[in-house]
C-alpha cells in the first residue's frame, strides 16, 4: 500500500472548490509527490454539493480509496457527505465562527479543527481567500512545507497581479500560524517531499496533447461535459502548430466539419460525450463509406438521455461498437489510464489514416476529471511515430489512374486500403459519397461492385488485425485461478485493489483491455481460469457480453452504475465476494 | 491555375438523371462556367453536395467532391476550407437540404462567413421523394403530405441570411444562363460566404412555381437602381414578398472571411514525421 494521504475540500458549487483542489494538487506535485485527484461536481453553477479529493503519496497512486484524512468543510453538508470516509485520525477543518457551521458534529472521533477562515482571510486582504487560509491550515496539520503552495498560487493568481499573489501567500500563512498557535501539535501526518519532477494532467488534456503530438490540425466540437476540456486544451495551443479549433453550432455540424477537414488532408478530430455521440451517429456511416480518416472521441458520462452529466459511467460501449444504421467498419480504442489517453490518441490517428476508417477513442468521466502525476518522460515526444498510410502525390498518382486517367479513390486493393490524394493534387480530382459507389466514387447499385466495395471496406479491419497489435495489458499472477477483465479507467482501481486482495491471500490475474474492436481474443485466458470476472461501470455488462460472445462461456460480472467510479478497496471487496460465490453487485448498487 | 480551363473540364462522364427540362441542368452549367471563369480547375476545387435531386451534382461534375449526409453539406464545406484555404470550395444543395433539415447550419454558415459559395437549387418541392412540400412551398401548395397545403408560410431564405449576418446574398433563375453564371461568379469572387438562391424549377412535381411563373415575375436588379451595399434597401427587397428578384441583393464590401480572421494561413495537410517541434513544451506546461 502506498503510504498515502487522502485530502478533500467540499462545499457548494461556486465556492472555488475545483481551483482550491488544483492549487493543492499542483503544490504536492511540485514537491515531488504523486497525486491522484477526483471530483464530485454538480452541474448547476450554484446550489449543489461539490468536492475535490486528492490522494497523494511518494509512491505512485492509481485510484481513490474509501478514506479521508484531511477534510476542509466549507459547509455543514460536506461533513455529512463524507461521514463514512472519516476515521479517528481524520482532521476536519472548518470555520466555527460561521453561523451556518454551528451544528457541525465531527464523527468517528475525528479531530474538529475550528479555524476562523473568513476572519483570517479578511485580515489578509479579502474574504474570497478563505479557501487559501484553509490550505495553509492543512499544510500545518500535514507538516507540508507551506512554501510549496507559493508556486501554485503564483500560477493561479499571477495574471491578477503581484499584490493578489502576495495576499494569498499571506492568507495561507495566517491559516498555518493559527493552527500552530491555537492547537497542540499532535497530528499523525507528515507529508514528505522529494526531488522528483512530475507533471500533473487529466485525461482530456492527455487526449488533447496526444492529438497535437500526432499532428492533428483541425478540431471541431460542441461543448459538452466531460469532453469540453479536450476542446479547451486545444484552443490556442493547436494554433501554435498551424491548426485550428472551431466551435460548431451542434454536434451534427462538428463531425461534418471534422470530416471536411479530413477530406482536405488534415489530421482531424472531434470529441463529445453520449448525447453528442447520438447526433454524430448520423455521420458515422458516411465517414466509413467515404473512407475518411477521422478520430471521434467519446468521453463517456452517465446516461441514457441527459442522465447524470457529471457522473461516471461506461455505458457507450455498444453505441461506439454498433452505432449507426447499416454495417460500419470501424476501430474502437479505449485507453485505460490517463497516460494511455495520450498514446492511444496518437495510435488512433495512425489507425484512422492507415486504414481510412473512423476510429472511436473512448474515454470516460473518471479519467477526464482526474488529474494524475507522471514523470515527464512518460510523454516522450521523440517516441511519437506518425504513419499517414497510402497518401499519393503528383509523382506517384499515375499508378492509381484508370485507363481514362481517372483517380481510383476507392480502388479495391488486396489489403482493402485505397490510395488517398489530398485535394489540390494534380489529376487526383475525384468524388466520394455516402451512396454505394464504384472505385471512382460514383454512385452504383451494381451487385458485383456493391459486394466488392463492402468486402474491401471490411477487409481493412482484417488487414489491421494482421498488421497491428491489438493486445491487452496484464497484471498480477498469470497462473491465478481468478481472471479479472476490465476496460477503460477501472485499471487503476483494480491494480490497487489487487494489493488489498493479496493482503487477504487472494492472487488474481488481471487483464486490462484497451482495444474494444478489433480486440484481443481472450478465449484461452478465460478457459485457463476457474473464475472470470468482468468489471465495468455500467448496469448491463456490455463488455462482459462481448467477452461471452467471443469465448462462448459465461463470465461473472461486477457492475457499478451509481455514477461514481470504483474505489480500490471497494473493488477488492467485490472481487473477493464474487470469488466466494456471493452476488457481487448488490452492495455496489445499494451505495 | 491555368487560363485554358474550359467549363466542360468540370463535367464528369456521368450523364445526369434529372428529368428532362429540370432547372438543375442550367444551375449546374452556370456553376461550371463560373468556376472556369474564375480561373479554377478541377484539381483545386472541392464541391460539397447535399441530399436530394440537387445533391446529384457531385456525380455530374468533375472535381474533388463529397456527397454527404442530408442537410450537412455546409459544415463539410467549412471544414474543407478551414483545413485548406487554397481550395475553391463550393457547396450546393436544395431547398429541403438547406432550409429544412440543414437550416441550423445555414444560419451559422451565414454568420461564420467562411470564404466559399453556397448555391441552393430552390424548386419549392421535394422532387427526389416524388413531390412533398418543401420549406419554400407556398402556404396553399397541395401535395400528397399536405393535402390542404402546408398551412404555414414559406421560409424566406434571403431574410434568414440577412438576419444571420450574411455578407453576400443573391438570387438567380436557372433559365437565365448568362445572368445566373455571372452572379454565381460574383459569389465565388466575394471575400466570404457567397449565398445564391437559384430558382430551379421542377417540371415534374411543381406546376405552380414554373418557368413561366418565374419568367413573368422576376425582375433583374441590374435594371433597377438597387444599391447592393445598402442593407436597408436589401432588407426592403427581401421582405417585399410578392415580387421575385434576380441579382445581388446584398454585399458587404468590408467582409473579411472567417478563416482569415482566425489566422489560418495555409493547408493543414502537411505534418512532420514525428511529433511537431516544440511538442515537449506542452508536457512542461503541466509542471
Amino acid at each position: 500500500m502506498p503510504d498515502d494521504l487522502n485530502w478533500a475540500i467540499g462545499g457548494e458549487a461556486g465556492d472555488g472548490i475545483d481551483s482550491t483542489g488544483k492549487i493543492f494538487a499542483q503544490a504536492l506535485s511540485r514537491a515531488g509527490r504523486h497525486v491522484f485527484t477526483s471530483k464530485d461536481f454538480a452541474s448547476r453553477i450554484r446550489g449543489g454539493y461539490t468536492a475535490s479529493k486528492i490522494r497523494t503519496s511518494v509512491d505512485r497512486v492509481e485510484s481513490v480509496v474509501d478514506r479521508l484524512d484531511i477534510l476542509i468543510a466549507l459547509t455543514e453538508r460536506t461533513v455529512h457527505e463524507n461521514e463514512d470516509e472519516l476515521h479517528e485520525d481524520s482532521v476536519v477543518i472548518y470555520d466555527g465562527e460561521r453561523s451556518t457551521m454551528q451544528d457541525v458534529e465531527v464523527p468517528h472521533g475525528a479531530t474538529a479543527l475550528e479555524v476562523p477562515l473568513k476572519r483570517l482571510a479578511e485580515d489578509a486582504g479579502g474574504a474570497i481567500m478563505l479557501n487559501v487560509v484553509a490550505l495553509g491550515a492543512a499544510c500545518e496539520v500535514t507538516n507540508f512545507p507551506i512554501e510549496n503552495l507559493d508556486e501554485s498560487l503564483q500560477k493561479r493568481f499571477g495574471d491578477k497581479g503581484e499584490a493578489i499573489v502576495e495576499n494569498n501567500k499571506k492568507a495561507a500563512r495566517m491559516g498555518q500560524e493559527y493552527v500552530r498557535e491555537e492547537f497542540d501539535h499532535d497530528f499523525p501526518y507528515d507529508v514528505e517531499t522529494t526531488d522528483e519532477d512530475y507533471v500533473l494532467l487529466n485525461g482530456d488534456e492527455a487526449i488533447g496533447m496526444g492529438a497535437i503530438a500526432a499532428g492533428c490540425r483541425f478540431y471541431a466540437g460542441y461543448p459538452i461535459t466531460p469532453a469540453t476540456d479536450v476542446m479547451e486544451y486545444l484552443t490556442g495551443r493547436i494554433d501554435q502548430f498551424g491548426g485550428k479549433v472551431v466551435q460548431a453550432e451542434d454536434e451534427l455540424s462538428a463531425i461534418n466539419m471534422a470530416l471536411g477537414a479530413a477530406r482536405a488532408g488534415a489530421r482531424s478530430m472531434t470529441a463529445t460525450s453520449g448525447p453528442g455521440i447520438d447526433l454524430m451517429t448520423e455521420t458515422f456511416g458516411l465517414v466509413a463509406t467515404s473512407e475518411t480518416p477521422l478520430v471521434i472521441c467519446d468521453v463517456m458520462r452517465s446516461g441514457p438521455s441527459t442522465g447524470m452529466p457529471t457522473k461516471q459511467e461506461q455505458g457507450d460501449l455498444n453505441m461506439t461498437l454498433y452505432g449507426g444504421h447499416g454495417e460500419i467498419p470501424r476501430f474502437v480504442v479505449a485507453p485505460t489510464t490517463i497516460s494511455e489517453c495520450f498514446w492511444k490518441t496518437i495510435e488512433a490517428f495512425n489507425l484512422a489514416e492507415k486504414y481510412q476508417t473512423p476510429v472511436f477513442l473512448v474515454s470516460d468521466l473518471a479519467m477526464a476529471v482526474t488529474e494524475q502525476t507522471f514523470s515527464p518522460d512518460t510523454f516522450d515526444m521523440d517516441e511519437v511515430e506518425i504513419d499517414r498510410g497510402k497518401v499519393v502525390d503528383e509523382d506517384d498518382i499515375d499508378a492509381w489512374l484508370d485507363e481514362k486517367g481517372r483517380f481510383q479513390a476507392h480502388f479495391p486493393a488486396a489489403d482493402g486500403v485505397s490510395p488517398r490524394a489530398f485535394p489540390g493534387t494534380t489529376d487526383g480530382a475525384h468524388m466520394t459519397t455516402g451512396l454505394e459507389h464504384d472505385e471512382l466514387g460514383r454512385r452504383t447499385e451494381d451487385t458485383e461492385v456493391r459486394v466488392e466495395q463492402v468486402d474491401k471496406r471490411n477487409r481493412k479491419v482484417e488487414t489491421a488485425k494482421e498488421q497491428e497489435k491489438f493486445d491487452y495489458r496484464e497484471f498480477g499472477d498469470p497462473d491465478a485461478d481468478t481472471l479479472v477483465i476490465s476496460w477503460g479507467s477501472n485499471e487503476g482501481a483494480m491494480r490497487e485493489g489487487m494489493e488489498f486482495l493479496s493482503e487477504d491471500g487472494i492472487d488474481v490475474r488481471f487483464i486490462s483491455v484497451p482495444y474494444i474492436f478489433p480486440r484481443p481474443d481472450l478465449t484461452e485466458e478465460v478457459q485457463a481460469a476457474e473464475t472470470t470476472i468482468v468489471v465495468e461501470c455500467n448496469a448491463t455488462g456490455q463488455f462482459a457480453d462481448v467477452i461471452e460472445h467471443d469465448v462462448l462461456e459465461r463470465v461473472e460480472r461486477i457492475n457499478k452504475y451509481t455514477g461514481v467510479r470504483f474505489d480500490a478497496d471497494e473493488l477488492a471487496a467485490e472481487v473477493k465476494a464474487t470469488i466466494a460465490g456471493e452476488t457481487g453487485t448488490q452492495e455496489v448498487q445499494a451505495e | 491555375m491555368s487560363s485554358d480551363i474550359r467549363f466542360t473540364d468540370f463535367k464528369s462522364d456521368k450523364q445526369p438523371t434529372w428529368c428532362p427540362g429540370c432547372g438543375d441542368f442550367g444551375t449546374m452549367n452556370g456553376m461550371m462556367k463560373a468556376l472556369a471563369e474564375t480561373g479554377n480547375d478541377p484539381d483545386n476545387t472541392f464541391i460539397v453536395a447535399g441530399i436530394g435531386c440537387s445533391g446529384k451534382i457531385g456525380t455530374y461534375m468533375h472535381s474533388y467532391a463529397l456527397h454527404g449526409v442530408h442537410g450537412r453539406a455546409l459544415p463539410v464545406g467549412i471544414g474543407v476550407k478551414m483545413a485548406n484555404p487554397d481550395l475553391e470550395v463550393m457547396v450546393s444543395g436544395g431547398d429541403g437540404d438547406g432550409y429544412s433539415i440543414g437550416a441550423g447550419h445555414f444560419i451559422h454558415a451565414c454568420r461564420r462567413n467562411v470564404d466559399m459559395s453556397y448555391v441552393v437549387m430552390d424548386n419549392r418541392i421535394y422532387g427526389l421523394t416524388k413531390g412533398q412540400a418543401s420549406p419554400t412551398s407556398r402556404e396553399d401548395f397541395e401535395t400528397a403530405t399536405t393535402p390542404d397545403g402546408p398551412n404555414q408560410p414559406p421560409v424566406n431564405p434571403k431574410a434568414l441570411a440577412l438576419a444571420s449576418g450574411a455578407t453576400f446574398i443573391a438570387q438567380t433563375f436557372s433559365s437565365n444562363s448568362q445572368r445566373h453564371a455571372e452572379i454565381v461568379q460574383e459569389a465565388i469572387e466575394h471575400d466570404g460566404f457567397g449565398f445564391v438562391n437559384v430558382y430551379s424549377p421542377c417540371v415534374t412535381f411543381n406546376d405552380v412555381d414554373t418557368y413561366d411563373y418565374f419568367r413573368d415575375t422576376i425582375e433583374d436588379l441590374d435594371e433597377t437602381d438597387h444599391d447592393r451595399h445598402d442593407r436597408e434597401q436589401a432588407k426592403d427587397k427581401i421582405l417585399e414578398g410578392d415580387k421575385e428578384y434576380m441579382g445581388v441583393l446584398y454585399q458587404d464590401e468590408n467582409s473579411v472571411p472567417f478563416e482569415e480572421r482566425e489566422g489560418v494561413e495555409g493547408s493543414m495537410a502537411e505534418i512532420p514525421d514525428g511529433a511537431p517541434e516544440g511538442a515537449m513544451d506542452l508536457v512542461r506546461e503541466f509542471y
